[in-house]
């Protein structure tokens, strides 16, 4: 979806602002929302895309006045909710509904280093071949869907060169929705900033993003 | 802290003790994960032990490991280009947000940076969690479109002559720099490398200096 998310291009963000040898979390309800996160979805109810279309979905002026953890609470209530975990009554009551049984958490304590370490690959086997090989002119398609994509806008209908393929990967589009992971190849895909920016940027500079076979054409 | 939510008044004391009172989140977030307790969904143990390994066993620190062998082995270094996430793993460092790993190097002619404009996707297996600028809207938009301007921010003023390549993590693959070994370390050992390398060189929005 053309959020507001997708923010690479856009002015107005002002500054950077950079706090020297900043903590982990600033503060100890950061730290509890990412554990809560990682530890509800070992549930699996949903994906890390579906996760992320989620967080699209966080109404524009809301999503730009939150922190990034503040955003993670949004999705994880939620997530909880539409997918039948909690009730938006229990949300709202911080009370268990009375005569809930007591379910078994799949995540314990002694499990989590050895599952961070193994992490979740989005690599399959296909049988479908590349269509592209390094050094292929593509163009990017001009799409603007409702859902969940990982094409920016600024790098829609574009033309830019394959450096690199990475196997067959999970496409997001689809992963998103529910509607099958339909892996297909990914490449890293070569801009001139030119190409992207216009001729005010420099003749020298490039930007390179990962993108699957169904968002490129034969340039 | 030890706030029970249902009685918000209770966190009164910590500000007799000069703290601030705890935030509307704060509670929000310990009411949630008291219900999720609750309902048996996690387990606080395990909560426990997801902030304990991103504070404490997962950081920038491995991939300052990843760099300095880099620097030091030659064989090392082409296995980390060819395939980064293999010989990231040599050394112990896997998994989550790493799974997928490419080293781009940094030469006096090419200089890397890393974003992710559409979330804050980061090598945590390797950087451990993202610091706040790179996960602020500032950095997202202005970094792909105005990189050199960016690094001027962080004091890196590179000559037109240097090409600058930003990648933006579009997808699960994680990106690490590999900066480039600075003059005068001839003489020093992998761990005194290791000493010199910072987060932001891994990303891209520093180069590694002598001190």
């Amino acid at each position: 979806m053309n959020g507001v998310h997708d923010m690479g291009g856009m002015h107005g963000f002002a500054s950077l602002v950079v706090e020297p040898n900043e903590p982990v979390f600033h503060e100890v309800w950061e730290g509890r929302v990412y554990a809560l996160v990682n530890a509800v979805g070992a549930w699996r109810r949903w994906n890390i895309d579906a996760f992320r279309q989620q967080q699209e979905r966080m109404p524009a002026a809301d999503y730009l006045r939150a922190s990034y953890y503040e955003r993670w609470l949004f999705v994880l209530i939620e997530n909880v909710v539409r997918h039948g975990l909690v009730t938006r009554e229990e949300v709202e009551s911080g009370r268990s509904a009375p005569g809930t049984p007591k379910l078994t958490p799949p995540l314990q304590a002694s499990m989590v280093a050895d599952l961070r370490r193994r992490g979740i690959p989005t690599t399959r086997s296909v049988e479908r071949q590349p269509r592209y090989r390094p050094g292929d002119a593509v163009r990017t398609r001009n799409i603007h869907p409702l859902t969940h994509t990982r094409l920016p806008r600024y790098a829609r209908d574009k033309r830019g060169v394959i450096i690199a393929l990475h196997g067959a990967h999970v496409f997001p589009d689809s992963n998103a929705q529910f509607q099958g992971e339909n892996p297909q190849p990914l490449y890293t895909v070569r801009f001139e900033a030119s190409a992207l920016w216009g001729d005010g940027a420099s003749s020298r500079d490039t930007v390179c993003l990962d993108l699957w076979e169904d968002y490129l054409d034969t340039a | 802290m030890s706030v029970d939510p249902d009685h918000p008044h209770t966190g009164s004391h910590h500000h007799d003790h000069g703290q601030e009172p705890p935030s509307a989140t704060a509670l929000r977030v310990k009411a949630l994960e008291s219900l999720l307790v609750e309902k048996g969904l996690v387990d606080p143990a395990a909560l426990d032990a997801i902030i304990d390994y991103y504070e404490n066993k997962v950081g920038p620190r491995n991939g300052v490991r990843v760099v300095a062998r880099a620097w030091t082995d030659t064989a090392y270094k082409a296995r980390l280009l060819a395939d980064a996430t293999a010989a990231i793993a040599e050394l112990g460092y896997s998994g989550s947000q790493g799974e997928h790993m490419v080293a781009v190097e940094n030469t006096p002619a090419l200089h890397n940076i890393i974003v992710c404009t559409l979330c804050s996707c980061y090598p945590w297996a390797v950087l451990g969690l993202p610091p706040n600028w790179y996960k602020s809207a500032a950095y997202r938009s202005r970094v792909v479109i105005e990189p050199r301007a960016v690094l001027r921010e962080f004091g890196l003023d590179l000559p037109d002559s240097v090409e600058v390549r930003v990648w933006d993590s579009t997808a699960e693959v994680r990106y690490l720099v590999l900066p480039e070994r600075p003059a005068g370390t001839e003489n020093m050992s992998e761990d005194q490398l290791a000493a010199l390398v910072t987060r932001d060189a891994m990303v891209g929005t520093a180069r590694v200096r002598v001190p």
